[in-house]
């Protein structure tokens, strides 16, 4: 596998907070190749921004504990120094969209000089020429040339989140994470982001790694699938099969709770509350809320190869 | 360009702010054009270059608009020189020659002149000429002053010639010059007067040139002060000097807090920490004592000041307050994003950061003009001031130290005076109505 894009192994990232230690990434590996496209499922506060964020070390102040392993092209880039780091990888190998996304640009700033600001930074280009390439990227994205020379705060919700893609594509990263980039849209302007981002897949052959808890549109762009719950993957798996017949009890309850149109059906929900971070009980972490569990839950499961080629954190696979 | 000129029909609304900078660009224009006209050597010349200069200017004159609210015609100084004609020389058979020039002037004002001055030059190498004056009033009456033999330039001010007050039994040589009768029947005459120059000349290539001065009591637009100086100069030139330094003293002040705020922010931890002590112990610290103590022992000059000044107002409790502002602003999600992308610290501060809160900078900004302005004012009442530079400040400096209020000389005062208040209410008023305009919570329509 060390032809993939981008590899990530034992990641793990605790914040410090004044009632304990959060293990919001706890020992996560999984690998992307390029091309590709990944979704990482889960509900809200599983730890899925802070895994991005691991991923681009984009770190808070608090943080407790931040070790592991993440190569993109094979390079151990958690032995890079802040500065090497902010030049080589930074937008450069791993551009993200924030999950704030509609928040993320400057408000004093025309948005065709926020696009442009990573090659600014990174390239030294000349600003002609720079904008020149953000011509391209807005038309790559979807939004009207004209609209260049406007405030963030002139466009609508759906052009600001274009806006915000465009400003990740514009070095054209082989990987580009998706924190929630949808959350805060409209179905419509939802599915033409997520055609936007099938068509740039599969022109300029970037990966996306799709942070979301939306799992009828990630549904529409990812090959593969992870589930994360409590800072765990309790699942990866290629996108068919995980839609049509998910494996980890998490998983399988985290579908049964996504609506369908016109179809009497029950909405599932999964009781009792998210797992706390801060006080992680022994053995599998998910057994608090699991109807199938039994005696050896008790017991932490590790990450479990099936025969299929999908891996799976539960003893009922072992 | 479309933002300022929305901007600028928001002014419409707030008519203070109309009126403050409607002053602000006249004090601008008239800063501009002082500065066009008048080159800095020449107002430097004419404000510092010695008695040659404002020789001919009367002492303790008023503005001449003054006029407007009298209802007697105030004198204007009336200048005669022979260098203008009126000049004969004749030969005489003895070798010697014989000058004889009349300086005639009209005299139509309602009150005697200040003071009456004679200036005589000649040219000669051993033997000095011999002169006889006489005075003719407009009535026949005539007066013979002393004998003269002028050296080179000879500098006679008649009304300090205290024995011919004495021969003339007058209380005043002015009365007596221009003054029909004598005690209460006494009044004052007009028409021609003139000044009967006859040089003897005992050279063949010697020369004699008389030029009479009879100093008025209102001068220039702004008056004159007890060394005769032309206010004006002062009032004109101390225009571009205090808003530059009120200007750059806010301009620097709020730039160098701004970016040590910024910079001290971003990084935080032990650098924002020290900043912050500095600042807290700066706070504590006497400003203008400090100055005054600059002034003392080091340097008065206005640019050294201006230096001290910022310095000291660089590391002002407006640290603080900027900091708030950025300790929220650094959290914001597009600074996050930044750094994602891979700004380096520098860009964000100066990109990001410092870029977000100048609006709400400027109405303080426009403020800490006016304040700057007065500092220097302070500074200069204070004996502080600037010895080279004609400011505002000194003007008032020098008005005090001849107890000009006192003595009644009220416009030495209230020029000055009125320059300062219009600069501060002007920037004031802007002030606020931006204030207004940036601040949505403030704004009232």
């Amino acid at each position: 596998m060390n032809n993939g894009l981008l590899q990530v192994e034992d990641l793990r990232l605790h914040y410090r907070t004044t009632i304990g230690v959060v293990q919001a990434v706890d020992g996560v590996s999984f690998a992307l190749d390029q091309q590709q496209a990944l979704a990482v499922l889960g509900e809200s506060g599983c730890g899925k921004s802070s895994l991005a964020r691991a991923i681009l070390r984009l770190l808070p102040r608090n943080v407790e504990t931040y070790d592991g392993y993440v190569r993109v092209h094979g390079l151990d880039v958690m032995a890079f120094g802040e500065e090497r780091f902010r030049r080589e990888v930074r937008w450069n190998k791993i551009s993200i969209v924030m999950q704030a996304a509609m928040n993320a640009l400057n408000p004093v700033l025309r948005v065709a000089d926020q696009v442009i600001e990573p090659l600014l930074v990174h390239q030294g280009l000349p600003r002609e020429a720079a904008l020149a390439r953000a011509c391209d990227v807005f038309q790559m994205v979807g939004v009207p040339v004209d609209f260049m020379r406007r405030y963030a705060f002139e466009l609508s919700g759906g052009m600001r989140q274009r806006v915000v893609l465009a400003m990740a594509l514009v070095l054209n990263p082989p990987l580009v994470l998706l924190d929630e980039p949808t959350s805060a849209l409209d179905v419509l302007t939802q599915a033409n982001i997520m055609n936007v981002l099938k068509r740039i897949k599969r022109e300029t052959g970037t990966s996306f790694m799709l942070i979301t808890h939306d799992i009828a549109t990630s549904s529409e762009l990812a090959d593969r699938v992870a589930v994360m719950y409590a800072g765990h993957l309790v699942e990866i798996s290629d996108a068919t099969r995980f839609f049509d017949e998910p494996l980890h009890p998490y998983s399988q309850k985290l579908m049964a709770s996504v609506p369908r149109l016109r179809q009497e059906r029950r909405l599932e929900y999964i009781p009792g509350r998210p797992l706390s971070l801060i006080d992680v009980p022994r053995g599998c972490r998910f057994a608090p809320r699991c109807p199938k569990r039994f005696a050896k839950c008790e017991q932490d499961p590790p990450m479990i190869h099936t025969e299929d080629g999908r891996q799976v954190r539960c003893w009922l696979y072992e | 360009m479309s933002a300022v000129l929305a901007g600028l029909r928001q002014l419409r609304h707030y008519p203070s702010a109309l009126i403050g900078m409607t002053i602000v660009l006249s004090l601008l224009l008239l800063a501009l054009l002082t500065v066009l006209t008048i080159p800095y050597s020449e107002a430097i010349r004419m404000w510092r270059g010695g008695e040659g200069v404002w020789d001919e200017n009367p002492e303790l004159a008023r503005p001449t608009w003054f006029q407007l609210f009298s209802a007697r015609k105030l004198p204007q100084t009336i200048i005669v020189d022979t260098r203008q004609g009126g000049k004969e020389i004749a030969n005489q058979p003895d070798g010697t020659r014989i000058v004889n020039a009349s300086l005639r002037f009209e005299f139509p004002y309602d009150e005697l002149p200040s003071e009456v001055g004679l200036w005589l030059s000649t040219t000669h190498k051993e033997t000095q000429p011999f002169v006889m004056l006489r005075w003719l009033k407009p009535n026949g009456q005539e007066i013979a002053f002393e004998e003269r033999t002028p050296q080179g330039k000879d500098r006679y001010f008649l009304s300090r010639d205290e024995r011919l007050r004495e021969r003339l039994k007058a209380r005043s040589i002015e009365e007596a010059l221009f003054y029909e009768g004598t005690g209460s029947n006494a009044r004052l005459l007009r028409g021609t007067y003139e000044l009967a120059v006859e040089g003897i000349l005992f050279e063949p290539d010697a020369d004699l040139d008389a030029r009479l001065v009879v100093y008025g009591k209102v001068h220039g637009i702004a008056g004159t002060d007890a060394q005769r100086r032309d206010l004006g100069v002062a009032l004109l030139w101390g225009t571009p000097i205090a808003l530059t330094f009120g200007l750059l003293a806010a301009v620097g002040t709020t730039v160098f807090s701004l970016t040590i705020s910024a910079v001290g922010t971003w990084f935080g931890g032990r650098l924002d920490a020290i900043i912050q002590r500095i600042t807290e112990v700066n706070a504590m610290l006497p400003g203008l004592t400090l100055l005054v103590m600059i002034g003392m022992f080091y340097s008065r000059s206005l640019w050294v000041m201006l230096l001290a000044i910022i310095l000291l107002s660089m590391f002002s409790l407006g640290i603080k307050t900027y900091r708030a502002i950025f300790l929220s602003l650094k959290e914001a999600p597009y600074i996050e994003a930044a750094r994602a992308y891979g700004a380096g610290s520098l860009r964000i501060v100066f990109r990001y950061m410092i870029p977000r809160v100048i609006p709400m900078l400027i109405p303080a900004f426009v403020t800490a003009i006016p304040g700057f302005v007065f500092l220097e004012a302070s500074l200069s009442i204070l004996g502080l001031g600037d010895p080279d530079i004609p400011t505002w400040g000194k003007l008032l400096s020098d008005a005090y130290a001849n107890e000009a209020l006192f003595k009644g000389h009220y416009y030495w005062v209230l020029e000055p005076a009125v320059l300062l208040m219009l600069t501060g209410m002007s920037f004031a008023m802007s002030g606020f109505a931006l204030d207004r305009m940036f601040n949505p919570r403030l704004r009232t329509a």
